[in-house]
């Protein structure tokens, strides 16, 4: 659960219970490594047995220029003793490394929260910078939260002196001196974080040890030095979990090792064309590692070559694979109408990001879920699955595996920049309990009337014939093809039929899918909050906590998008009324009111940040005090706070010129 | 069919019906194919023709092997694939000047840079025939088409000279009703890595006789010279030959006395001389003669090979073990009940 309570004064401590979980935020210069310190402490977390979700939220540039709100990287976690879906609304600590990190998340902090700041890097030209006209640690700017600062790249350099580094390599340990603190607040053990180092810089062992005697320090810094107030250990309980082996996962993970699992189970050797994007490239990455397990990777001279590459892969035989995020799908968009035409299997990743054209390369958004349904020149239909979180993304990876290759047809599997990144425990899952899904080739010679590549079976698809298999030569293209002998065929009466056998094959794939369930609470309920992809942990605990509070409302959510679940309509109908949270201006509302003429209204946000639980939890309320027209659609006042509402810093700066 | 099979150019023949205009070029093409496959030893189960978009693009239709008919300009890309999921089969890639060297001149070059081992035969006309007659980036300047009703004012590409700008390893050129085009095709096949084959090719309805000046029976002796390698590069019945003009760094037109060649310069061809290819390949006709056959043919590893090898290596040794995949990483035992304070 994400309810953070602010870290305790030693006062409070004695008469509150330990907090279920806490939400951490390391910020810093892009340079600061804020990213490696977020994910060894999410290690260090995850070891000591809690629940947790990350958020990390770096700049669309490599290298924004030093010290400026627009180069602000940031990481946070949140983590706990009970279950933990999103990365927390706001955060109890905020870590800042320098004057601009504190600008631009200050305001997210929980009143009362602590702050943690680097009073060595407040200088003038650094405060000047990150455009503040005075110092917020000697004027009342901080006023509303506990404030810790004490000179880290000081006292970092001190605890590195012995190696003899340069300056600014000395200074580079900062982060991992903080790490080492922020290891001692929650009572983190340091040993897998020394493990990690070492075997980074085993080529620099002086490095290495640099950086573990930083660590090392900031950690004895928390456990020796006399801090009054705010500074205190605190102790997460492990959280209450199903016995059995875990580990943490991110989506883009989660994503690689599913395709080569559904590739196993279905029998296959596996293709992947890929072209470097963000935020898909990280599946790329962690295939081209693969190779044990027949995955061959092609990084393609471009988005068409490298599902073009993968679509030719299919024909000869192999599962082809392809990824990219939004611009990448729209040029995929051709030939995929030529996977669709030829069927043949196919899975297409889309990591969605910011859009329309570039839009917000590094921020999440659903908004190409009309691409991914309709987004194609004719009519041409392709399943599509969305996965939830990153560990779902592994399930949903091999189900678009089986979908693709049992019904003959392109399958795309959305994802977006939140589970592409974010880190979960996930249990790990004994493979022996998936049933297989073997593909069937096509190997006895032709008969009396020749080859005949269009017949179908009782699914509707085609049979696979590898080239290699004498005495079945045929030939295909995006040319319309008479079903049955695959001659080319222009005539009406046949393209009429061809396409409702396109259409009809991917409606049917609803036939072998499960029903859809209701995710929590009843089906009837006054309410049903609705979703897809990465908004179900906000909605989840949006929905738990207002049923605590007695409320009628029900969680439905849907992996299934395109063709929906057999009994959606039916579901639906069961409800009073329907709201639909999304990161897009409605999209899925639209595709279940033109299936099911059902009410369903929207709840829109695309700020690039995740929602937040407390948003959803209004609208639910808001839903069932009977808001007249009920129309939740986005307008400022819904979103949340706009200044907080961290973009690329310059924003935050326009719209609170007050906070200069 | 086992082995032993004697095949015949009628094997490699489709029942389809042919739809190319009567007259055009490509029937002449897709006879020498259908006659040089048997001559090469290929068998139809483990050919594949992959085609983009065009009136050559129809290809594949006419052939008794796999084949793929793709979307425009992607051939070398969907080939691509084809080829690394398995190395086994013969890749026939069939494009045209507008698919190749236009809409998909990015796969283009990129096919040509990795050295895939496939055959790239590049119908040339010189014009948008599919579309009904625009003029195509290897149109002339000054071609009036429907779309440059006053002439073209853009200068055309040169395939070859593109194809070894690509840095392609084989590179040669053929006319689509002469009788060489089989001996161009077979030497194509044998290069391994990716062999680009420019074939001039009519079309009657668009262009009609755009490439006559050279093809023309009458004047091909002085306007055609084919290349053979360790020959000199003569034409016109031996009477002249191409020297190296020094002062230019270029190629010069030298005639040739009393079948002298030696006298008069004239060089060798050596299909690994990149340099002459590039000569070769650029020469302006009109001044020169039309270099015909190949024009460079100087084999390295190709790309499926070694990515092939390298994944092999890294497998090596490696079992696949789903349970061990899924357990990568650092992982903790939860056991019964999770510690509660
Ligand atoms: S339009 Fe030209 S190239 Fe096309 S089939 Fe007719 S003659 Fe041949």
């Amino acid at each position: 659960m994400a309810t953070a309570v602010h870290l305790l004064t030693p006062e409070e401590a004695g008469a509150h219970p330990t907090p279920e979980s806490i939400v951490v935020r390391f910020a810093g210069d892009s340079g600061d490594g804020m990213q490696l310190t977020g994910g060894q402490f999410t290690l260090a977390t995850a070891l000591a047995g809690n629940d947790l979700a990350t958020f990390p939220d770096f700049p669309a540039e490599i290298r924004a220029p030093q010290g400026t709100t627009f180069g602000v990287s940031a990481f946070q976690i949140n983590f706990g003793s009970t279950d933990i879906e999103t990365a927390g609304d706001a955060p109890d600590v905020l870590i800042a490394m320098n004057p601009a990190a504190l600008k631009v998340n200050v305001s997210d902090l929980k009143p009362g929260g602590l702050v943690i700041v680097d009073s060595g890097e407040f200088n003038a030209r650094a405060l000047a910078k990150a455009g503040y006209d005075g110092n917020p640690l000697e004027d009342d700017a901080l006023a509303r939260w506990q404030v810790l600062s004490f000179n880290i790249s000081q006292l970092t350099l001190e605890s590195v002196k012995p190696f003899g580094l340069g300056n600014k390599e000395a200074l580079r340990c900062k982060n991992m001196w903080t790490l080492g603190l922020a290891l001692w607040m929650f009572d983190r053990d340091r040993g897998a974080i020394v493990d990690w180092l070492r075997a980074k810089f085993a080529k620099m062992p002086e490095l290495a040890e640099a950086n573990i005697a930083a660590l090392n320090a900031g950690h004895a810094y928390g456990e020796t030095a006399e801090l009054a107030g705010p500074i205190k250990q605190h102790s997460i309980a492990a959280a209450p979990a199903e016995p059995g082996l875990y580990r943490t996962v991110t989506g883009a993970e989660a994503i690689s090792i599913g395709l080569v699992a559904g590739a196993q189970l279905a029998s296959l050797p596996m293709f992947f064309g890929g072209y470097p994007i963000t935020p898909a490239s990280a599946i790329l990455h962690h295939l081209a590692r693969y190779k044990e397990y027949g995955v061959i990777t092609f990084q393609a001279e471009d988005e068409i070559a490298a599902i073009a590459s993968a679509i030719g892969a299919s024909f000869a035989g192999s599962l082809g694979v392809t990824s990219s995020s939004g611009p990448g799908i729209a040029l995929k968009g051709e030939a995929m109408g030529l996977a669709i035409m030829t069927e043949l299997p196919l899975v297409i990743i889309n990591s969605q990001r910011g859009g329309p054209s570039t839009g917000l390369p590094t921020k999440t958004e659903q908004s190409d879920l009309y691409q991914a349904v309709y987004g194609r020149n004719g009519d041409a239909p392709m399943p599509v699955l969305a996965a939830r979180s990153p560990a779902d993304a592994f399930d949903c990876a091999i189900e678009a595996v089986r979908i693709a290759t049992q019904y003959m047809t392109p399958v795309m599997l959305l994802t977006d920049g939140y589970i592409a990144n974010a880190a979960e425990p996930w249990r790990v899952p004994d493979m022996a309990g998936y049933q297989p899904f073997p593909a069937r080739f096509r190997a006895e010679p032709a008969g009396e009337d020749g080859v005949r590549p269009y017949d179908r079976d009782r699914n509707l698809a085609l049979d696979w014939i590898k080239p290699g298999t004498p005495g079945l030569m045929h030939r295909i293209g995006g040319i319309e093809k008479r079903d049955g002998t695959g001659n080319l065929d222009y005539s009406p009466d046949n393209h009429q039929h061809m396409t409702n056998v396109r259409r009809d094959k991917v409606l049917g794939v609803a036939a072998g899918t499960p029903e859809q369930e209701v995710t929590l609470g009843e089906r009837g309920a006054k309410l049903a909050v609705v979703g897809w992809g990465s908004t179900f942990g906000p909605i989840h605990q949006a929905v738990r906590r207002a049923r605590r509070r007695g409320l009628d409302v029900a969680h439905v959510h849907v992996r299934h998008i395109w063709p929906l679940p057999r009994n959606l309509g039916d579901l639906l109908r069961s409800f009073d009324s329907i709201v639909v949270p999304e990161m897009n201006t409605g999209q899925f509302k639209t595709l279940l009111r033109d299936q099911y003429l059902v009410d369903a209204k929207p709840l829109t946000k695309v700020s690039g940040q995740p929602f937040k639980i407390a948003e959803i939890e209004a609208a639910i309320a808001e839903a069932l005090a009977g808001h007249p027209g009920g129309n939740l659609a986005a307008d400022d006042t819904q979103l949340p706070g706009k200044d907080s509402d961290y973009d690329d810093g310059r924003r935050a700066e326009a719209l609170s010129p007050q906070s200069r | 069919m086992n082995d032993m099979t004697k095949l015949t150019a009628k094997d490699f023949a489709t029942d389809q019906e042919v739809r190319w205009c009567p007259g055009c070029g490509d029937y002449a093409v897709l006879k020498a194919v259908q006659r040089t496959l048997p001559e090469i030893g290929a068998r139809p189960e483990n050919t594949v023709f992959v085609s983009g978009i065009g009136c050559s693009s129809r290809f594949p239709y006419y052939m008794e092997t796999y084949g793929f008919h793709t979307i425009h300009g992607r051939a070398p890309a969907v080939a691509t694939g084809v080829k690394l999921a398995n190395p086994q089969l013969d890749v026939w890639i069939i494009t045209g000047d507008g698919d190749a060297l236009s809409i998909g001149g990015n796969h283009t070059l990129h096919v040509l840079r990795r050295n895939l081992d496939c055959q790239i035969l590049l119908f040339n006309n010189e014009i948008y025939g599919l579309t009904k007659g625009q003029y195509s980036p290897t149109s002339r300047e000054g071609t009036r088409s429907p779309s440059t009703p006053f002439g073209s004012v853009d200068r055309p590409a040169n395939a070859c000279a593109f194809a070894l700008g690509s840095g392609a390893r084989f590179v040669a050129r053929g006319i689509d009703v002469h009788k060489n085009l089989p001996d161009v095709l077979k030497a194509a096949h044998a290069h391994r890595g990716a062999a680009f084959v420019e074939i001039y090719q009519n079309c009657v309805v668009y262009n009609d006789d755009v490439f006559a000046s050279f093809t023309d029976k009458a004047r091909a002796p002085t306007a055609q010279l084919w290349l053979r390698h360790g020959e000199p590069l003569l034409f016109a019945g031996g009477t002249r030959g191409l020297a190296l003009d020094v002062g230019t760094l270029g190629l010069k037109v030298a005639e040739v006395a009393e079948g002298d060649w030696q006298a008069a310069g004239v060089l060798r061809h050596d299909v690994r001389n990149r340099t002459l290819a590039h000569l070769l390949a650029e020469m302006p006709f009109g001044d020169f003669p039309m270099a015909l056959g190949t024009l460079y043919d100087d084999p390295a590893p190709t790309f499926d090979s070694a990515l092939l090898e390298q994944n092999a290596a890294v497998a090596a040794g490696k079992k696949p073990d789903l349970q061990a995949l899924v357990s990568r990483g650092q992982s903790w035992m939860v056991e019964k009940q999770p510690r509660v304070e």
